[in-house]
């Protein structure tokens, strides 16, 4: 495709503003509108209730032992009325509605006098501007249809964690929403440590499985240090603010005009991208997001991938008046971003586990969020949290409908040729859009949301390093994408099942059917396919997925496809509605996509270089990737050899498959000294202060009864001449003294 | 009280003090030496008339009848406890066919 086509304006009113900054300056200081009181919306409350209501309803149904389906309709239901709700708003108020503020209750309202910093507010009420409204539609919506997904994925546990499953669901929805509509920073941060609760409960679901817990815990440990910074961040903005009301703070903000003030004011947009950081699994803060793949996989799906980890990129999108003050900031988060999404591509290509894959592709998508924000096109950025949503949410899908159907079996090297066992096909082609999305294949939406990103950092000259690793992150993403679907989807038909055959095959099962007296309906699929994969030792029968999990795929790849018209739209130069929203929104600050036509390289412009060098990695990684695990897989395996058995390549993949052992290395760093510190603290405790203070004193008259004890040897006579030698020294004694008192007088 | 301890006689006190102490170094190192129960036993009873000659001599110094009070008494418990004793004596003989003291070491666990 010839760059000057795609060189068309991404905006139609920027062509006064092409050639120059001039528009990017002129967005940078967009007035904000005041948000407005709208108590006529105190409806927009039940977006919050509803949550709690299903959770509320939940715990009830674990209490009375309910052992059908009954708490998945009931978090169905209400997520989607949630949805229904979050859609209404949007209808009324269009996209590009100027904000409001919806008191629910008073929650915190104090004041010691007056002026600025003598009152501290921050109630229950909801500030709802475009930016709010976008992430609530794919959040809630998302939402509900990933808890329908998981009614069938999750039920082989009903009557065991079925209510416990669907209690997190409705609590993280809760607080996600929270988060999101928040009108200001305290409620917000209520939502951030909410989502970081369910997002620790959901992971650890199967607690007893010690991987589960230690992965639990760690997303949590790692997430507790973003929100340290978070917090000191709220904190820093009321001291120099003086509120934590979006309304005031987006006055107060757009009337600043630099950020001259103490060294604590320069900090607080870094305090707040710590935070972001840590909830998106960036840079330095990543590692939690892999290990969280042991959570059940709607859990990946919804928290892990579409909703939670993009709470950093709203949070900055948010901000963002605060950040345009802070220049040095911006390039931060764009420069964190790219890395991020480098290494993680890097190591997503040497994982075997699909979840983990995916996770890891995750981490690479949020990388280049942050990149749009940092470069400056928050459009961009939210357009990219849209895309992804839908495609990462298929992707994980289809991977937990694998899951499901082959007993826990997710080893990408134990899989082949799904696309031909019966029952699959919804699975393999839905996760081939998925795959085509997330590799930024020509025309699908995930290629023009990476596209606006990469022409955005391509378009600055001190951002043009950053626009070329984006470019080498696409082909690689496009490769280990379509390492996975070649691998799993393609090639001849051979599986191994996973480690849960036994369970859910025989077991549960067998239990599943006494109790509804019926056949389960897995019985009759593995029947049925069993002729085609009669080969396979241990007479393993995968069971195909049925209604509920087939009817998401399709309703997410039909999504998937449909979150591309806005990037057609913003391609032909029209408006389109996710660019209204964002340019309706506080997020206007750093918006403003920037089309210059002068060349950066090769004689063509920013968008010739990222259309041309997209499309060739985009195509590049999928046909290596053909190459290496659809026609040649022996060739995979030798070159990895050869490149291990080479002493000056063998770097390259053990530390790609050891995810450059980042994990070590925090290890080193900070687990070794505080285990070292903890061991002598417990060295110190236990031999010092109860060893020698404590039980030493104790010790002392046990030491001293010890040495008379040769007295008390159970003969008579002993005691006599103990009692009779007492005697003589107490006679000798007074003896002495009365003589010597008698010398004396 | 009758008379005054002023005009105590003090002759004679000295001897009977040291008749009682020579008894009850006596009574003390036979009951130290010897093994056999019944003759520790006659021991300790010579040192209970030691201390109890020593009452008397105490009395006669402070002119007190006292002392000789305290006499009665300890011939009363001397006798009851003489009773007990050889009963033990007995019992503990029939269980170990000897009278040494020895043989009952391990009590003291």
């Amino acid at each position: 495709m010839s760059g000057s086509f795609l060189a068309v304006a991404v905006l139609g009113d920027a062509a006064q503003a092409a050639h120059t900054g001039s528009h990017l300056e002129s967005l940078v200081n967009a007035v904000i509108p005041k948000a407005t009181a709208a108590p006529e919306l105190a409806w927009a409350g039940w977006i919050l209730l509803l949550p709690v209501l299903s959770a509320v309803l939940c715990t009830a149904f674990a209490a009375l032992r309910v052992k059908n389906k009954l708490p998945a309709i009931v978090t169905v239901v209400s997520l989607g009325a949630a949805f229904a709700l979050v859609l209404k708003l949007y209808l009324m108020r269009g996209p590009e509605a100027a904000p409001v503020v919806v008191h629910l209750w008073d929650w915190m309202n104090f004041s010691w006098g007056g002026g600025p910093w003598k009152s501290f507010q921050a109630d229950v009420s909801l500030y709802i501007d475009s930016l709010t409204l976008l992430w609530m539609l794919f959040v809630t919506g998302l939402g509900t249809l990933i808890a329908l997904y998981a009614s069938e994925y999750m039920e082989s546990d009903r009557g065991a964690g079925y209510c416990r499953f669907f209690f997190g669901v409705s609590i993280f929805l809760l607080a996600m929403s929270a988060l999101v509509m928040a009108d200001n920073l305290v409620l917000l941060y209520f939502g951030w440590e909410g989502v970081g609760l369910a997002s620790y409960l959901l992971i650890g679901y199967d607690y007893h499985r010690p991987a589960a817990v230690e992965a639990a815990k760690k997303a949590f440990i790692m997430n507790r240090i973003g929100d340290l910074g978070l917090a000191v961040g709220i904190w820093l903005i009321w001291v120099n603010y003086g509120s934590v009301e979006f309304a005031t703070l987006f006055q107060v903000f757009t009337n600043a005009t630099s950020d001259a003030g103490g060294w604590d004011r320069s900090l607080i947009p870094f305090c707040l991208m710590l935070g972001a950081f840590g909830k998106s699994a960036q840079l330095p803060l990543f590692t939690w997001l892999p290990d969280a793949m042991e959570g059940p996989t709607p859990v990946s799906a919804l928290i892990h991938a579409a909703t939670m980890v993009t709470a950093g990129v709203y949070l900055l999108a948010r901000m963002e008046p605060l950040f345009v003050l802070h220049p040095h900031a911006m390039t931060t988060v764009a420069w964190v971003g790219g890395l991020t999404a480098l290494l993680a591509a890097t190591i997503g290509m040497a994982q075997y586990d699909i979840k983990r894959v995916f996770a890891y592709s995750t981490i690479s998508q949020l990388g280049y969020m942050f990149m749009g924000l940092g470069v400056g096109t928050a459009f961009g950025a939210a357009y990219h949290v849209l895309t992804h949503a839908f495609f990462k949410a298929l992707l994980f899908l289809t991977a937990g409908a694998i899951m499901h159907g082959f007993a826990g079996q997710l080893d990408l090297r134990r899989l082949s040729g799904l696309r031909r066992v019966p029952g699959f096909g919804i699975v393999c082609w839905t996760m081939l859009i998925g795959c085509l999305w997330l590799s930024a294949f020509p025309y699908t939406a995930g290629f023009f949301s990476k596209d606006i990103i990469l022409v955005q950092a391509m378009s600055q000259p001190k951002f043009q390093l950053l626009g070329w690793i984006g470019l080498a992150t696409a082909g690689l993403t496009a490769y280990y994408t379509f390492r996975v679907w070649f691998r799993v989807c393609a090639g001849p038909v051979s599986f191994v099942s996973g480690e849960l055959a036994h369970q859910t095959d025989h077991a549960q099962h067998a239990t599943t059917a006494d109790l509804h007296g019926a056949p389960h309906a897995h019985t009759g699929t593995a029947s049925h396919s069993s002729h085609a994969n009669e080969s396979h030792a241990g007479g393993f029968h995968p069971h195909a997925p049925r209604l509920a999990i087939n009817f998401v795929l399709l309703l997410l790849g039909l999504g998937a496809i449909l979150s591309g018209i806005p990037g057609i739209q913003s391609l032909r130069g029209q408006h389109n509605w996710v660019q209204e929203m964002v340019y309706a929104s506080t997020a206007v600050r750093a918006s403003g996509e920037l089309h210059t036509t002068t060349p950066v390289a090769f004689g063509l412009d920013a968008h010739g270089i990222v259309s041309v060098f997209g499309i060739g990695a985009a195509l590049g990684g999928i046909l290596i990737a053909w190459w290496l695990h659809r026609l040649n897989r022996r060739m995979a395996d030798r070159l990895r050899s050869m490149l291990l058995s080479n002493s000056l390549t063998r770097w390259l993949p053990t530390s790609m498959e050891n995810k450059w052992y980042v994990d070590e290395v925090y290890h080193a760093l900070f687990r070794l000294p505080m285990w070292i510190a903890s061991h002598l603290l417990n060295f110190f405790d236990r031999h010092i202060v109860d060893g020698l203070m404590v039980n030493g004193l104790g010790r002392v008259p046990v030491l001293i009864g010890r040495l008379f004890q040769p007295l008390y040897n159970g003969l008579l006579q002993g005691y006599a001449t103990t009692m009779a030698g007492g005697l003589v020294l107490v006679l000798a004694w007074v003896a002495w003294k009365w003589l010597g008192a008698g010398g004396a007088a | 009280m009758i008379g005054t301890l002023a005009q105590a006689p003090s002759h004679g006190v000295t001897i009977a003090l040291t008749f009682s102490a020579v008894l009850f170094a006596l009574g003390l190192i036979g009951f130290l030496v010897r093994r056999n129960m019944i003759l520790m036993f006659l021991c300790t009873e010579l040192m209970l008339q030691a201390a109890a000659i020593a009452f008397i001599a105490f009395g006669r110094v402070h002119m007190d009848t006292g002392g000789q009070v305290f006499v009665i008494f300890i011939l009363t418990v001397a006798a009851a406890e003489a009773a007990m004793a050889l009963g033990l004596v007995v019992l503990l003989y029939r269980r170990r066919e000897t009278l040494s003291a020895e043989a009952w070491q391990e009590l003291h666990e």
